[in-house]
């Protein structure tokens, strides 16, 4: 199954004529549409109606009840006074601090993985199958397995605990998946374009930057977004490799929610997973299309 | 092309750092396993004994309970779920991308945040017990999330809420991809359509029941994130699961041999899963571009 064809058959067959009498059948296929509807949308709006009321209000209430006083409070706490860690700082500065480390690891795994899949796909590379094999599984393994060297790495190289250290780390574990998506869809490029430009003597270079990459911005936007959402939230590495100064946003929440001692602030809590997961979610719903691309292809890999 | 060399130049430096930081690191961690680390790595040999060790430890044994209880039902209850709601969503229904925006938006959050808000939901001081008695269901008990025996399985509840939505999208590309004009001759003979799904279409999903297994079974054994926003691992470490073992034993417990012995065994857990799959990949791969 390859996955462009997968990906579009989500998205591009549109769905054939809807029948327009309502039968007892279809009330019933509503009903329950409807009522999973409602069960994966009600955490989330459990988080931001109760993100807006005052402490007691949710002791006191039940947490489905709409705010009686809305107030903005555990927001501002959320962002900028919250206890993280030492410091009463808030979300902010770690919000920043995913920002810094998710860029540049976006931007330099997408870019390698645009030239090997132009290279693994229109040039013959000795071990390609193997290459591309050993790339696949890379992408599976468990995490776990990699944190002790890759620690002592960070500690050689200086890096430990610090943003710089988690953008290499992002950058290395990103390559997989780049390399994937841009091969896949480099297979699947007009060979005929790609000889002719060469008959016309157009170099390695001149020819992903004149021919492939222009041709690429679906597969740009694709794993762009698959980077970024799978980078903006991951725990794992956050939690091991950085410390308070350089923490992403995921392990700055998690310290939030799970460490607060004394009054247990629902209300802050609620609106910082909101916070947290706001990028994802605007990225989801600007592009959602290219989301579930990125998702069934970086699923169903070849 | 004059430059020969050009595209494995490009090449190497990707290549490298896979190589090194993947499959160098594989054999430094399971060289490690081998060792008698404790806080830090060092190199000196100790046999088999951190694997005796492993698995004479009972909060090894009960993280690995755990990760049986926890995959079973997570991939099962996904998959149904997923599957099912693939088939209400290709009913022909109105507002379809509403509902399948709906199902899939989990899927973009982090573990982080699904654990957060389902920990608060679950938690019996002010989620849905209290609410359900302050709507007055008085005797209503879901307190599963503090009791030892029943928190992995609000594990179970929020992995399933936040990964259906996406093995719903992997039937819907199957069901769309399935010939319509079989369906068309089973329905002209007059097939009721909950037996043109049991009979025809169903068993037509075989390459969606393949990946999405394969991926929530790889996603099951290197959960991490979800347990310690939900539970903590706990209450005690009743959630531990071989991941949350594995960082326990490296980073808190200085037993650094022993986590990396337990991450050797969740590797092997899922090459067992994967290496089937990325072989079938490869034979399509020689055999042209698929």
């Amino acid at each position: 199954m390859s996955s462009v064809t997968t990906a579009t058959a989500t998205t591009a067959v549109p769905p054939s004529k809807k029948p327009s009498t309502l039968t007892l059948d279809r009330v019933w296929l509503y009903a329950i549409l409807l009522l999973f509807a409602f069960l994966f949308l009600m955490p989330i709006y459990v988080m931001v109606i109760n993100s807006i009321k005052p402490l007691d209000e949710i002791r006191a209430g039940n947490l489905v009840a709409l705010p009686l006083a809305p107030t903005l409070e555990p927001w501002v706490q959320a962002w900028s006074q919250a206890q993280i860690g030492v410091q009463a700082t808030g979300l902010k500065p770690y919000f920043l601090n995913s920002f810094l480390m998710v860029i540049p690891a976006v931007l330099i795994s997408t870019a390698l993985g645009a030239l090997n899949g132009y290279v693994l796909t229109q040039f013959k590379i000795k071990g390609g199958t193997l290459i591309f094999g050993l790339v696949l599984f890379s992408v599976f393994i468990p995490f776990q397995i990699v944190l002790i060297p890759m620690a002592k790495l960070l500690g050689e190289l200086g890096m430990a605990g610090t943003v710089k250290g988690l953008i290499l780390v992002h950058t290395i574990y990103g390559i997989g998946f780049g390399t994937l998506f841009f091969r896949n869809f480099y297979a699947a490029f007009p060979q005929e374009l790609v000889k002719s430009a060469r008959m016309d003597g157009a170099g390695f270079f001149v020819l992903f930057w004149r021919l492939m990459l222009p041709a690429s911005l679906p597969i740009v936007v694709v794993n762009i977004i698959w980077q970024f959402t799978n980078i903006w939230n991951d725990f794992l590495f956050g939690a091991s490799f950085s410390d308070y100064s350089s923490y992403p946003l995921t392990v700055a929440l998690n310290n939030l929610v799970s460490s607060s001692t004394g009054v247990k602030e629902y209300n802050v809590h609620f609106a910082g997973a909101f916070i947290a997961a706001l990028p994802t979610l605007i990225v989801y719903i600007v592009s959602g299309k290219y989301f579930v691309r990125g998702l069934m292809a970086g699923s169903v890999k070849g | 092309m004059k430059n020969r060399w050009l595209p494995s130049l490009v090449l190497s430096p990707s290549l490298l750092m896979v190589g090194v930081c993947v499959y160098g690191f594989i054999v430094f961690t399971f060289y490690l396993s081998f060792t008698s680390s404790t806080i830090l790595p060092n190199f000196n040999l100790a046999g088999t004994e951190n694997y005796e060790r492993l698995f004479s430890l009972s909060t090894f044994y009960s993280s690995l309970q755990n990760l049986g209880i926890f995959s079973f039902l997570y991939i099962t209850i996904s998959m149904l779920l997923g599957m099912t709601l693939a088939i209400l969503i290709d009913q022909r229904i109105r507002a379809e991308s509403i509902f399948r925006s709906i199902f899939l938006y989990p899927m973009a959050l982090s573990f982080i945040v699904t654990g957060t808000a389902w920990k608060w939901l679950l938690d019996p001081s002010i989620g849905l017990e209290r609410t359900m008695h302050l709507l007055g269901f008085e005797d209503f008990v879901f307190d599963w999330i503090k009791d030892g025996e029943m928190a992995i399985y609000t594990v179970v509840i929020a992995a399933v809420w936040q990964t259906s939505g996406f093995v719903m999208a992997l039937f819907l590309a199957g069901l769309r991809g399935i010939d319509n004009e079989v369906l068309n001759a089973a329905r002209v003979d007059g097939a009721k359509s909950w037996r043109i799904y049991t009979r025809i279409i169903i068993p037509q999903l075989g390459p969606s029941f393949i990946s999405s297994f394969v991926i929530l079974a790889h996603m099951a054994i290197k959960s991490y994130d979800l347990v310690i926003a939900l539970t903590g691992g706990g209450p005690g470490r009743a959630t531990w699961l071989p991941s949350v073992f594995m960082y326990q034993y490296t980073f808190t417990r200085n037993e650094m041999a022993v986590g990396a012995a337990s991450a050797v065994i969740m590797l092997v857990g899922i090459a067992i899963v994967v290496i089937p799959y990325v072989r079938r990949e490869m034979r399509l791969n020689k055999g042209g571009h698929a």
